[in-house]
Protein backbone atom coordinates (compact mmCIF):
# COMPACT_ATOMS: atom_id res chain seq x y z
CA UNK A 1 0.00 0.00 0.00
CA UNK A 2 2.55 2.36 0.97
CA UNK A 3 5.01 2.08 -2.14
CA UNK A 4 1.64 2.60 -4.19
CA UNK A 5 1.16 5.83 -2.85
CA UNK A 6 4.81 6.74 -3.20
CA UNK A 7 4.21 5.90 -6.99
CA UNK A 8 1.35 7.91 -7.50
CA UNK A 9 2.95 10.63 -5.83
CA UNK A 10 5.96 10.05 -8.19
CA UNK A 11 4.32 10.35 -11.07
CA UNK A 12 2.46 13.90 -10.07
CA UNK A 13 6.23 15.34 -10.05
CA UNK A 14 6.10 17.94 -12.27
CA UNK A 15 7.85 17.53 -15.82
CA UNK A 16 10.84 19.95 -14.84
CA UNK A 17 11.22 19.53 -11.13
CA UNK A 18 14.10 20.84 -9.69
CA UNK A 19 15.74 16.99 -9.29
CA UNK A 20 14.92 16.86 -13.41
CA UNK A 21 16.92 20.20 -14.23
CA UNK A 22 19.17 19.10 -12.09
CA UNK A 23 19.54 15.90 -14.36
CA UNK A 24 20.47 18.68 -17.62
CA UNK A 25 22.48 20.90 -15.74
CA UNK A 26 24.77 18.39 -13.92
CA UNK A 27 26.51 17.09 -16.83
CA UNK A 28 27.06 20.98 -17.88
CA UNK A 29 29.45 21.40 -15.26
CA UNK A 30 29.97 19.47 -12.21
CA UNK A 31 29.57 16.15 -13.72
CA UNK A 32 30.45 16.87 -17.51
CA UNK A 33 31.43 13.66 -19.37
CA UNK A 34 34.55 14.83 -20.88
CA UNK A 35 36.43 17.58 -18.76
CA UNK A 36 35.39 15.23 -15.28
CA UNK A 37 34.70 12.35 -15.94
CA UNK A 38 37.30 12.35 -19.06
CA UNK A 39 35.14 10.37 -21.54
CA UNK A 40 34.84 10.27 -24.90
CA UNK A 41 38.25 11.57 -25.42
CA UNK A 42 38.74 10.00 -28.90
CA UNK A 43 36.02 12.03 -30.47
CA UNK A 44 36.94 15.24 -28.79
CA UNK A 45 40.66 14.73 -30.38
CA UNK A 46 39.72 13.18 -33.84
CA UNK A 47 36.74 15.56 -35.30
CA UNK A 48 37.67 18.99 -33.63
CA UNK A 49 39.45 20.68 -36.33
CA UNK A 50 36.70 21.93 -37.95
CA UNK A 51 33.74 23.58 -36.27
CA UNK A 52 30.86 21.82 -38.80
CA UNK A 53 31.91 18.33 -38.13
CA UNK A 54 32.38 18.53 -34.32
CA UNK A 55 28.56 20.16 -34.74
CA UNK A 56 27.20 17.58 -36.42
CA UNK A 57 29.23 14.67 -34.17
CA UNK A 58 27.29 16.54 -31.09
CA UNK A 59 24.00 16.34 -32.72
CA UNK A 60 24.37 12.52 -34.15
CA UNK A 61 25.83 11.64 -30.54
CA UNK A 62 22.79 13.38 -29.13
CA UNK A 63 20.09 11.43 -31.38
CA UNK A 64 22.25 8.32 -30.35
CA UNK A 65 22.32 9.06 -26.94
CA UNK A 66 18.55 10.22 -26.28
CA UNK A 67 17.04 7.42 -28.37
CA UNK A 68 19.32 5.01 -26.22
CA UNK A 69 18.37 5.90 -23.32
CA UNK A 70 14.78 6.12 -23.97
CA UNK A 71 14.86 2.69 -25.75
CA UNK A 72 16.82 1.33 -22.56
CA UNK A 73 14.53 3.15 -19.78
CA UNK A 74 11.18 1.37 -21.45
CA UNK A 75 12.94 -2.19 -21.20
CA UNK A 76 14.65 -1.84 -18.27
CA UNK A 77 11.64 -4.10 -17.01
CA UNK A 78 11.82 -6.73 -19.25
CA UNK A 79 15.63 -6.92 -20.36
CA UNK A 80 16.76 -10.24 -18.82
CA UNK A 81 20.17 -9.12 -16.46
CA UNK A 82 22.44 -11.46 -17.98
CA UNK A 83 22.48 -10.04 -21.54
CA UNK A 84 21.98 -6.70 -20.77
CA UNK A 85 25.12 -5.64 -21.86
CA UNK A 86 24.72 -7.01 -24.90
CA UNK A 87 21.17 -5.37 -24.82
CA UNK A 88 22.68 -2.59 -24.60
CA UNK A 89 25.04 -3.24 -27.44
CA UNK A 90 23.03 -4.08 -29.72
CA UNK A 91 20.64 -1.07 -29.22
CA UNK A 92 23.51 1.52 -29.79
CA UNK A 93 24.76 -0.51 -32.50
CA UNK A 94 21.81 -0.11 -34.56
CA UNK A 95 21.25 3.12 -33.56
CA UNK A 96 24.60 4.00 -35.28
CA UNK A 97 24.34 2.45 -38.08
CA UNK A 98 20.33 4.13 -38.68
CA UNK A 99 22.61 7.22 -37.99
CA UNK A 100 25.25 7.02 -40.20
CA UNK A 101 22.58 5.97 -43.11
CA UNK A 102 20.72 8.58 -42.68
CA UNK A 103 23.82 10.77 -42.87
CA UNK A 104 25.09 9.46 -46.28
CA UNK A 105 21.80 10.26 -47.81
CA UNK A 106 21.30 13.30 -46.68
CA UNK A 107 24.30 14.91 -45.48
CA UNK A 108 26.58 13.10 -47.84
CA UNK A 109 29.94 15.59 -47.28
CA UNK A 110 29.72 15.58 -43.56
CA UNK A 111 29.14 12.14 -43.45
CA UNK A 112 32.43 11.55 -45.45
CA UNK A 113 34.37 13.92 -43.29
CA UNK A 114 33.51 12.16 -40.03
CA UNK A 115 34.05 8.55 -42.04
CA UNK A 116 34.94 6.37 -39.03
CA UNK A 117 33.98 8.27 -36.23
CA UNK A 118 29.90 8.26 -36.52
CA UNK A 119 30.93 4.30 -36.24
CA UNK A 120 33.04 5.18 -33.79
CA UNK A 121 29.86 6.55 -31.79
CA UNK A 122 29.27 3.10 -30.47
CA UNK A 123 32.97 3.11 -28.40
CA UNK A 124 31.85 6.09 -26.90
CA UNK A 125 32.12 5.35 -23.54
CA UNK A 126 29.65 7.91 -22.57
CA UNK A 127 26.73 6.28 -24.54
CA UNK A 128 27.07 3.09 -22.62
CA UNK A 129 28.15 4.40 -19.38
CA UNK A 130 24.52 6.34 -19.42
CA UNK A 131 22.93 3.33 -20.45
CA UNK A 132 24.08 1.23 -17.79
CA UNK A 133 24.65 4.05 -14.48
CA UNK A 134 20.88 5.64 -15.43
CA UNK A 135 18.37 3.90 -18.15
CA UNK A 136 17.97 1.02 -16.52
CA UNK A 137 17.20 2.24 -13.12
CA UNK A 138 15.30 5.04 -14.32
CA UNK A 139 12.02 6.36 -16.19
CA UNK A 140 11.99 7.20 -19.87
CA UNK A 141 11.52 10.85 -19.47
CA UNK A 142 14.15 11.38 -16.84
CA UNK A 143 16.40 9.31 -18.67
CA UNK A 144 15.75 11.29 -21.42
CA UNK A 145 16.42 14.52 -19.58
CA UNK A 146 19.91 12.61 -18.08
CA UNK A 147 20.62 12.06 -22.33
CA UNK A 148 19.84 15.79 -23.22
CA UNK A 149 22.34 17.01 -20.14
CA UNK A 150 24.77 14.59 -21.09
CA UNK A 151 25.07 14.99 -24.67
CA UNK A 152 25.03 18.96 -24.35
CA UNK A 153 27.96 18.40 -21.82
CA UNK A 154 29.87 16.87 -24.66
CA UNK A 155 28.79 18.92 -27.21
CA UNK A 156 29.48 22.11 -25.49
CA UNK A 157 32.97 21.27 -24.92
CA UNK A 158 33.66 19.48 -28.41
CA UNK A 159 32.16 22.57 -29.91
CA UNK A 160 34.47 25.11 -27.97
CA UNK A 161 37.70 22.85 -28.73
CA UNK A 162 36.62 23.11 -32.27
CA UNK A 163 35.90 26.55 -32.30
CA UNK A 164 40.05 27.24 -30.70
CA UNK A 165 41.07 25.02 -33.11
CA UNK A 166 39.55 26.12 -36.17
CA UNK A 167 40.27 29.92 -35.58
CA UNK A 168 43.64 29.34 -34.74
CA UNK A 169 44.85 26.76 -37.02
CA UNK A 170 43.30 27.74 -40.21
CA UNK A 171 41.98 31.15 -39.38
CA UNK A 172 38.71 30.11 -40.09
CA UNK A 173 34.88 29.59 -38.61
CA UNK A 174 32.43 27.09 -40.18
CA UNK A 175 34.97 27.59 -43.55
CA UNK A 176 34.69 31.01 -43.47
CA UNK A 177 37.80 33.31 -43.50
CA UNK A 178 37.32 35.16 -40.19
CA UNK A 179 40.63 36.85 -39.74
CA UNK A 180 41.64 37.28 -43.80
CA UNK A 181 42.74 35.38 -46.43
CA UNK A 182 46.06 34.05 -45.70
CA UNK A 183 47.16 33.27 -49.45
CA UNK A 184 46.51 36.93 -50.35
CA UNK A 185 47.99 37.82 -47.29
CA UNK A 186 44.91 40.64 -46.25
CA UNK A 187 43.28 41.23 -42.48
CA UNK A 188 45.54 40.10 -39.54
CA UNK A 189 48.12 37.71 -42.26
CA UNK A 190 48.86 41.45 -43.93
CA UNK A 191 50.77 42.27 -40.23
CA UNK A 192 52.55 39.05 -39.98
CA UNK A 193 50.16 36.92 -38.54
CA UNK A 194 50.64 33.38 -39.34
CA UNK A 195 47.98 30.38 -38.66
CA UNK A 196 49.17 27.61 -36.10
CA UNK A 197 49.89 24.76 -37.79
CA UNK A 198 49.84 22.13 -35.07
CA UNK A 199 46.33 23.40 -34.18
CA UNK A 200 45.25 20.68 -36.67
CA UNK A 201 46.76 18.40 -35.16
CA UNK A 202 45.34 15.83 -32.63
CA UNK A 203 47.69 16.56 -29.50
CA UNK A 204 46.77 19.93 -29.53
CA UNK A 205 42.97 19.27 -29.15
CA UNK A 206 44.26 17.16 -25.82
CA UNK A 207 45.85 20.76 -24.52
CA UNK A 208 43.05 22.68 -25.54
CA UNK A 209 40.79 20.13 -23.53
CA UNK A 210 43.25 20.53 -20.93
CA UNK A 211 43.02 23.89 -20.92
CA UNK A 212 38.82 23.87 -20.63
CA UNK A 213 39.24 21.22 -17.55
CA UNK A 214 42.37 23.95 -15.75
CA UNK A 215 39.35 27.14 -16.12
CA UNK A 216 37.02 24.58 -14.99
CA UNK A 217 38.05 23.46 -11.91
CA UNK A 218 39.66 26.84 -10.88
CA UNK A 219 35.87 28.50 -11.25
CA UNK A 220 34.23 25.06 -9.82
CA UNK A 221 35.42 25.09 -5.85
CA UNK A 222 33.57 21.59 -5.18
CA UNK A 223 35.65 19.92 -8.11
CA UNK A 224 39.27 20.74 -6.37
CA UNK A 225 40.46 17.71 -5.01
CA UNK A 226 41.92 18.45 -1.46
CA UNK B 1 7.35 -14.34 -15.56
CA UNK B 2 10.89 -14.41 -14.37
CA UNK B 3 13.15 -12.39 -16.57
CA UNK B 4 16.35 -14.13 -15.67
CA UNK B 5 15.10 -17.22 -16.59
CA UNK B 6 16.87 -19.48 -19.52
CA UNK B 7 13.97 -19.91 -21.39
CA UNK B 8 12.96 -16.19 -21.58
CA UNK B 9 16.29 -15.11 -22.19
CA UNK B 10 16.86 -17.00 -25.06
CA UNK B 11 13.13 -15.95 -26.24
CA UNK B 12 14.53 -11.91 -25.53
CA UNK B 13 17.50 -11.91 -27.49
CA UNK B 14 15.56 -14.18 -30.18
CA UNK B 15 12.97 -11.37 -30.70
CA UNK B 16 15.20 -8.70 -30.59
CA UNK B 17 17.46 -9.64 -33.19
CA UNK B 18 14.88 -10.34 -35.60
CA UNK B 19 13.45 -6.76 -35.01
CA UNK B 20 16.63 -5.06 -35.05
CA UNK B 21 17.32 -7.09 -38.45
CA UNK B 22 14.15 -5.99 -40.05
CA UNK B 23 14.59 -1.94 -38.89
CA UNK B 24 18.21 -2.17 -40.29
CA UNK B 25 17.46 -3.42 -43.15
CA UNK B 26 14.11 -1.60 -43.62
CA UNK B 27 16.37 1.81 -43.37
CA UNK B 28 19.13 0.69 -45.91
CA UNK B 29 16.48 -0.28 -48.72
CA UNK B 30 14.67 3.20 -48.38
CA UNK B 31 17.56 5.03 -48.23
CA UNK B 32 19.49 3.19 -50.98
CA UNK B 33 18.66 5.02 -54.08
CA UNK B 34 20.06 8.62 -52.56
CA UNK B 35 22.80 7.27 -51.15
CA UNK B 36 23.41 6.04 -54.94
CA UNK B 37 22.67 9.39 -56.05
CA UNK B 38 25.24 11.28 -53.88
CA UNK B 39 28.14 9.07 -54.82
CA UNK B 40 26.71 9.43 -58.85
CA UNK B 41 26.78 12.94 -58.20
CA UNK B 42 29.95 13.37 -56.71
CA UNK B 43 31.62 11.04 -58.95
CA UNK B 44 30.30 13.74 -62.00
CA UNK B 45 31.89 16.23 -59.62
CA UNK B 46 35.18 14.68 -59.78
CA UNK B 47 35.33 14.24 -63.49
CA UNK B 48 34.45 17.84 -64.63
CA UNK B 49 37.10 18.96 -61.72
CA UNK B 50 39.53 17.35 -63.63
CA UNK B 51 38.83 19.64 -66.50
CA UNK B 52 38.72 22.36 -64.53
CA UNK B 53 35.06 23.15 -63.73
CA UNK B 54 33.79 23.59 -59.90
CA UNK B 55 30.32 22.88 -58.89
CA UNK B 56 28.41 22.23 -56.49
CA UNK B 57 27.89 18.77 -55.60
CA UNK B 58 23.66 18.80 -56.19
CA UNK B 59 24.60 21.03 -59.88
CA UNK B 60 26.58 18.44 -60.83
CA UNK B 61 24.35 16.12 -63.21
CA UNK B 62 23.32 19.08 -65.25
CA UNK B 63 26.75 20.49 -65.85
CA UNK B 64 28.21 16.92 -65.85
CA UNK B 65 25.31 16.30 -69.13
CA UNK B 66 26.40 20.08 -70.74
CA UNK B 67 30.17 19.32 -70.99
CA UNK B 68 30.57 15.63 -71.51
CA UNK B 69 29.62 14.94 -74.65
CA UNK B 70 30.74 11.57 -75.24
CA UNK B 71 31.40 8.21 -73.02
CA UNK B 72 32.81 5.68 -74.58
CA UNK B 73 34.23 2.19 -73.38
CA UNK B 74 37.19 1.04 -74.59
CA UNK B 75 39.23 -2.09 -74.57
CA UNK B 76 42.69 -2.76 -76.21
CA UNK B 77 42.40 0.82 -77.79
CA UNK B 78 39.09 -0.33 -79.77
CA UNK B 79 35.96 1.48 -79.06
CA UNK B 80 33.98 -1.97 -77.92
CA UNK B 81 30.29 -2.67 -76.88
CA UNK B 82 29.30 -2.73 -73.28
CA UNK B 83 26.43 -3.90 -71.69
CA UNK B 84 26.80 -1.75 -68.31
CA UNK B 85 27.80 1.76 -69.58
CA UNK B 86 30.62 3.46 -69.59
CA UNK B 87 29.28 5.30 -66.23
CA UNK B 88 28.76 2.97 -64.41
CA UNK B 89 32.04 0.99 -64.89
CA UNK B 90 33.53 -0.26 -61.65
CA UNK B 91 37.01 0.50 -61.42
CA UNK B 92 38.37 -1.02 -59.09
CA UNK B 93 36.92 -4.32 -60.65
CA UNK B 94 38.58 -3.23 -63.70
CA UNK B 95 42.14 -2.39 -63.16
CA UNK B 96 42.34 -5.77 -60.89
CA UNK B 97 42.15 -7.42 -64.82
CA UNK B 98 45.15 -7.85 -67.53
CA UNK B 99 45.54 -4.66 -69.38
CA UNK B 100 43.96 -6.76 -72.55
CA UNK B 101 41.23 -7.78 -71.22
CA UNK B 102 40.26 -4.21 -69.25
CA UNK B 103 36.79 -2.74 -70.65
CA UNK B 104 37.75 0.95 -69.02
CA UNK B 105 35.54 4.12 -69.53
CA UNK B 106 36.78 7.16 -71.68
CA UNK B 107 34.57 10.71 -71.18
CA UNK B 108 34.87 13.15 -74.35
CA UNK B 109 34.14 16.71 -72.87
CA UNK B 110 34.08 19.54 -74.72
CA UNK B 111 34.92 23.07 -73.02
CA UNK B 112 34.99 26.40 -74.99
CA UNK B 113 34.93 24.66 -78.05
CA UNK B 114 37.84 22.27 -77.04
CA UNK B 115 38.05 18.80 -76.84
CA UNK B 116 39.13 17.05 -73.98
CA UNK B 117 39.27 13.28 -72.92
CA UNK B 118 39.07 12.45 -69.33
CA UNK B 119 40.63 9.12 -68.45
CA UNK B 120 39.78 7.64 -64.84
CA UNK B 121 42.35 6.35 -62.56
CA UNK B 122 42.53 3.89 -59.90
CA UNK B 123 45.58 2.60 -57.65
CA UNK B 124 47.28 2.04 -54.86
CA UNK B 125 48.81 4.09 -52.25
CA UNK B 126 50.61 3.50 -48.84
CA UNK B 127 47.16 2.62 -46.77
CA UNK B 128 44.50 2.07 -49.30
CA UNK B 129 43.21 2.56 -52.49
CA UNK B 130 43.69 5.72 -54.37
CA UNK B 131 41.64 6.98 -57.31
CA UNK B 132 41.11 10.10 -59.81
CA UNK B 133 40.59 11.23 -62.77
CA UNK B 134 43.28 12.96 -65.61
CA UNK B 135 42.23 15.13 -68.51
CA UNK B 136 44.25 14.95 -71.49
CA UNK B 137 44.05 17.77 -74.71
CA UNK B 138 42.48 15.95 -77.96
CA UNK B 139 46.29 15.28 -78.83
CA UNK B 140 45.69 12.19 -76.78
CA UNK B 141 49.30 13.20 -74.81
CA UNK B 142 49.07 16.61 -73.03
CA UNK B 143 47.89 16.62 -69.99
CA UNK B 144 45.08 19.13 -68.71
CA UNK B 145 44.28 19.01 -65.52
CA UNK B 146 44.22 16.23 -62.91
CA UNK B 147 42.01 15.40 -59.52
CA UNK B 148 43.24 13.01 -57.14
CA UNK B 149 41.06 10.99 -53.99
CA UNK B 150 42.70 8.45 -51.84
CA UNK B 151 41.03 6.53 -48.69
CA UNK B 152 43.26 6.83 -45.99
CA UNK B 153 46.96 8.50 -46.66
CA UNK B 154 48.40 9.96 -44.21
CA UNK B 155 47.00 13.82 -44.04
CA UNK B 156 50.12 15.86 -44.43
CA UNK B 157 52.28 13.59 -46.28
CA UNK B 158 50.61 10.75 -48.77
CA UNK B 159 47.21 13.02 -48.20
CA UNK B 160 49.25 15.82 -50.11
CA UNK B 161 47.66 14.00 -53.29
CA UNK B 162 44.53 15.87 -53.25
CA UNK B 163 46.33 18.95 -52.48
CA UNK B 164 46.47 22.00 -55.79
CA UNK B 165 49.46 22.28 -55.27
CA UNK B 166 50.69 18.87 -56.43
CA UNK B 167 47.72 18.65 -58.81
CA UNK B 168 48.89 21.35 -60.96
CA UNK B 169 52.46 20.36 -61.61
CA UNK B 170 50.74 17.87 -64.36
CA UNK B 171 49.51 20.44 -66.02
CA UNK B 172 51.56 20.58 -69.62
CA UNK B 173 53.34 17.42 -69.11
CA UNK B 174 53.58 15.50 -71.88
CA UNK B 175 52.05 11.08 -71.78
CA UNK B 176 53.94 10.39 -75.15
CA UNK B 177 57.19 10.65 -76.19
CA UNK B 178 56.93 10.77 -80.42
CA UNK B 179 55.14 7.62 -80.47
CA UNK B 180 55.87 5.90 -77.38
CA UNK B 181 54.38 5.77 -74.68
CA UNK B 182 56.14 6.73 -71.40
CA UNK B 183 52.96 8.41 -69.04
CA UNK B 184 53.82 10.53 -66.45
CA UNK B 185 56.24 9.89 -63.74
CA UNK B 186 56.42 11.23 -60.42
CA UNK B 187 59.77 11.46 -59.29
CA UNK B 188 62.11 12.42 -55.65
CA UNK B 189 64.96 13.80 -57.52
CA UNK B 190 63.06 16.96 -58.47
CA UNK B 191 61.34 17.44 -62.13
CA UNK B 192 63.34 18.39 -65.30
CA UNK B 193 61.95 17.04 -67.88
CA UNK B 194 57.89 16.89 -69.65
CA UNK B 195 57.13 13.31 -68.52
CA UNK B 196 58.34 13.95 -64.65
CA UNK B 197 55.85 15.84 -61.79
CA UNK B 198 58.08 16.34 -58.42
CA UNK B 199 56.93 13.81 -55.56
CA UNK B 200 55.69 14.36 -52.22
CA UNK B 201 58.60 14.76 -49.33
CA UNK B 202 57.87 11.84 -46.68
CA UNK B 203 54.69 10.61 -48.82
CA UNK B 204 57.51 8.94 -51.47
CA UNK B 205 55.09 5.51 -51.52
CA UNK B 206 51.97 7.23 -51.95
CA UNK B 207 54.05 9.28 -54.73
CA UNK B 208 55.00 6.52 -56.33
CA UNK B 209 51.61 5.20 -56.41
CA UNK B 210 50.04 8.64 -58.39
CA UNK B 211 52.93 7.47 -61.31
CA UNK B 212 52.08 3.97 -61.27
CA UNK B 213 48.61 4.34 -61.14
CA UNK B 214 48.78 6.59 -64.39
CA UNK B 215 51.04 4.34 -66.51
CA UNK B 216 48.46 1.52 -65.47
CA UNK B 217 45.38 3.32 -66.02
CA UNK B 218 46.67 5.07 -68.97
CA UNK B 219 48.09 2.26 -70.78
CA UNK B 220 44.60 0.92 -72.46
CA UNK B 221 44.19 4.00 -74.18
CA UNK B 222 47.10 4.93 -75.70
CA UNK B 223 46.08 3.20 -79.28
CA UNK B 224 42.73 4.31 -79.08
CA UNK B 225 44.24 7.90 -79.11
CA UNK B 226 46.47 7.40 -81.78
CA UNK B 227 43.46 5.66 -84.07
CA UNK B 228 41.15 8.74 -83.55
CA UNK B 229 44.13 11.30 -83.82
CA UNK B 230 45.36 9.34 -87.24
CA UNK B 231 41.66 9.58 -88.79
Amino acid sequence: MSTETQEVAKSREPLFSKKNRKLISDPLNENNPITVQVLGICSALAITVKLEPAIVMSISVFVVLAAGNVIISLMRNIIPNRIRIIVQLVVVASLVILVDQVLKAFVYDVSKQLSVFVGLIITNCIIMGRFEAFALGNTPWKSFLDAVGNAAGYGFILVTVAFFRELLGSGTLFGIEVLGNAADKTGLYAIGYENNGMMLLPPMALIVVALIIWVQRSRTKSLIEE
Amino acid sequence: MDVNSNKYTYLFALVMVVVVALLLSGASISLKDRQDANVRQEKQQDILKSIGIMVERSEAPAEFDKFITEQVVVQNGQAVESETGAFEIDMAAAVSKPVAERQVPLYVASKNDTTFYIVPLRGKGLWGPIWGYVSLLSDGSTVYGTTFGHKGETPGLGAEITTDRFQEQFSGKQIMDGNNFVSVEVVKTGANNEHEVDGISGGTITSVGVGNMLKDCLTPYVDYFKNTNAQ
